[in-house]
């Protein structure tokens, strides 16, 4: 008998083994829902599938009577909106930064302990100043998304490319590339790949800011109607949400990494 | 009326006088004299620490010398990497993101004065067809003809090394500083390796400088061989005293008993500094 540490799956095992979890999970909701709703058929906090389905159909189909659009579907693109310009906007000052810390020793020994020191500061303590700042508007949830992840995206991205072998600033000088070419054709290529990881890494961050900011102030977001349906314990609409965005966000981990293997091939970790 | 003819002496294609390099209180080299003609296949040997390497990144620009001066055609050497020194390391040579093509293509891209080749290094229209096809030459020359289009991580060791020539080659360079290049290849690909490189050194009569571990590939290669090593040691001051040039030879010289003498003395040195270091 060989040793547990190795003892190697096969695909079939690995399959399995990687549902049953998620089963398991549906399972138990399943018993404890039916056995609440058995003693209370009007219990709020373990609804049905098919509860969770009506309401969710109600969401997504039916136009709300405040506004004329379908609520779901305007919570979606609302939340999307904001986390693409956030997200989009830290990759953007990140690049910027992130490059000309790790390229250049004298930028570095200027900057690099301010991001340091920025990178500490609580982004949810900030976020009344963003408030009183930027008003209760759109700007202040994507600066929160902003300044919340861009520290982390600078520093990562400077470290990266300090991890540039030596030997490759050497070789480019030698063909002749000056400070700006250094830049354009060796580093920032190679950085592109390395920066969709680290933005993929603070995606999960990324969506908590997003979420906290729409619950203390919004009038649509998916983390506004979380947090809005939670005075009616309505866990049949809070559920559903969760799990989408969840969806989502596997969806947007997903697609960047597809971005990375097919537009950098020679991209290999 | 008389004539006076001024014969001015030209210079020496490189010339080293009294160069030193320390780095703090610990000298690497001191006190090194010599000059090289145009042409020259130079290969360097010596123990670990004792400034082959160094002495190639003062070539290259990389490290500048602490004491005395180096000269390359009566001037001071540049300061900082340039196109008159090509380079080749024993890994990380070649760029990572670029195929085989536009890797060798770069230099070429590189040097370009237009606008668009200042800011974004690439060659357009005309340009870039010749340049490619001063490539496709080079690679063929290398025997890389047929990898053109594959990432260097594609590529063995031996292949990558191969580019990495075909990459520094293509700007001409008046040096071509080679740093155990071929020190993490098989011994097969590494003779392959010594062809190719002479067959290249006779075509384009490039100066090399090669940094090697191996003293029979140090003899086999090359015009002339140098040894790196510590003339004086203090055991107590182990770095009080730095290497220098010990042994400066034709290639041709083959007696065995030389050449059992520098390895003696060079693995006594290794020694020393292992000792040195467990102590």
């Amino acid at each position: 008998m060989r040793k547990l540490v190795n003892l190697q799956p096969t695909k079939l095992q690995t399959l399995i083994l990687g549902a049953l979890p998620f089963i398991a999970v549906i399972l138990i909701y399943l018993v404890a829902s039916d056995l609440r709703l058995q003693e209370n058929p009007k219990d709020k906090l373990l609804p049905a599938f098919s509860t969770m389905g009506e309401t969710l159909l109600r969401l997504t189909t039916e136009e709300s009577r405040r506004t004329g659009d379908i609520i779901f579907w305007g919570d979606t693109f609302a939340s999307l909106e904001r986390m693409a310009m956030g997200v989009g906007i830290s990759a953007l000052i990140a690049l910027l930064f992130g490059l000309a810390q790790g390229s250049f020793p004298l930028v570095r020994a200027k900057l690099s302990p301010f991001t340091t020191a920025i990178a500490m500061v609580p982004p949810m303590a900030m976020l009344p100043v963003l408030f009183i700042v930027f008003g209760l508007g759109e700007l202040s949830k994507v600066v929160l998304i902003i300044i919340g992840i861009t520290p982390f995206l600078i520093r990562d991205l400077q470290q990266r490319v300090q991890e540039l072998p030596e030997e490759q600033w050497i070789k480019a000088q030698t063909l002749g590339a000056n400070s700006w070419q250094l830049m354009t054709r060796m580093v920032l290529p190679q950085m592109m790949p390395r920066l969709i990881d680290a933005v993929r890494l603070s995606m999960g961050a990324a969506w908590l800011f997003l979420i906290a900011a729409e619950a203390i102030a919004a009038n649509e977001g998916l983390g506004y109607r979380i947090f809005l349906v939670r005075r009616y314990m309505a866990m049949d609409t809070i559920l559903p949400y969760v799990a989408w965005i969840t969806v989502l966000a596997i969806c947007a981990d997903q697609l960047l990494r597809q971005i990375n293997r097919r537009v950098f091939p020679w991209y290999q970790k | 009326m008389t004539v006076r003819l001024v014969t001015e002496k030209p210079p020496h294609f490189l010339e080293f006088k009294r160069v030193g390099k320390r780095y703090g209180d610990s000298v690497v080299l001191e006190n090194i004299n010599t000059q090289v003609k145009k042409g020259e296949f130079i290969t360097m040997v010596g123990a670990s620490g004792c400034g082959k390497s160094t002495f190639l990144k003062m070539l290259s620009g990389q490290e500048q010398a602490t004491r005395g001066v180096c000269l390359m055609e009566g001037q001071p050497i540049s300061e900082e990497p340039d196109v008159n020194r090509g380079i080749v390391f024993q890994k990380y040579s070649v760029f990572p993101h670029l195929n085989v093509l536009e890797n060798v293509i770069l230099g070429l891209e590189l040097e370009s004065t237009s606008l668009t080749g200042r800011l974004f290094g690439k060659l357009f229209g005309a340009a870039r067809k010749a340049a490619l096809e001063e490539a496709a030459t080079l690679l063929e020359k290398v025997g890389l003809d047929h990898a053109m289009h594959k990432y260097p991580h594609e590529l063995s060791g031996g292949m990558q090394q191969r580019l990495a020539i075909a990459q520094a080659l293509i700007k001409k360079p008046k040096v071509l500083l080679l740093d155990e290049p071929f020190g993490a290849l098989d011994p097969g690909i590494r003779a392959d390796m010594h062809q190719l490189i002479l067959e290249l050194w006779e075509e384009t009569g490039t100066t090399i400088f090669m940094v090697t571990h191996d003293i029979t590939e140090g003899f086999y290669l090359g015009t002339r061989l140098w040894v790196f090593d510590k003339v004086r040691n203090d055991p107590t001051h182990p770095h009080a005293w730095g290497a220098t040039i010990t042994y400066d030879l034709p290639i041709g010289v083959t007696s065995k008993n030389l050449h059992d003498d520098i390895r003696h003395d060079v693995n006594l040195t290794s020694r020393h500094q292992d000792e040195q270091l467990v102590s």
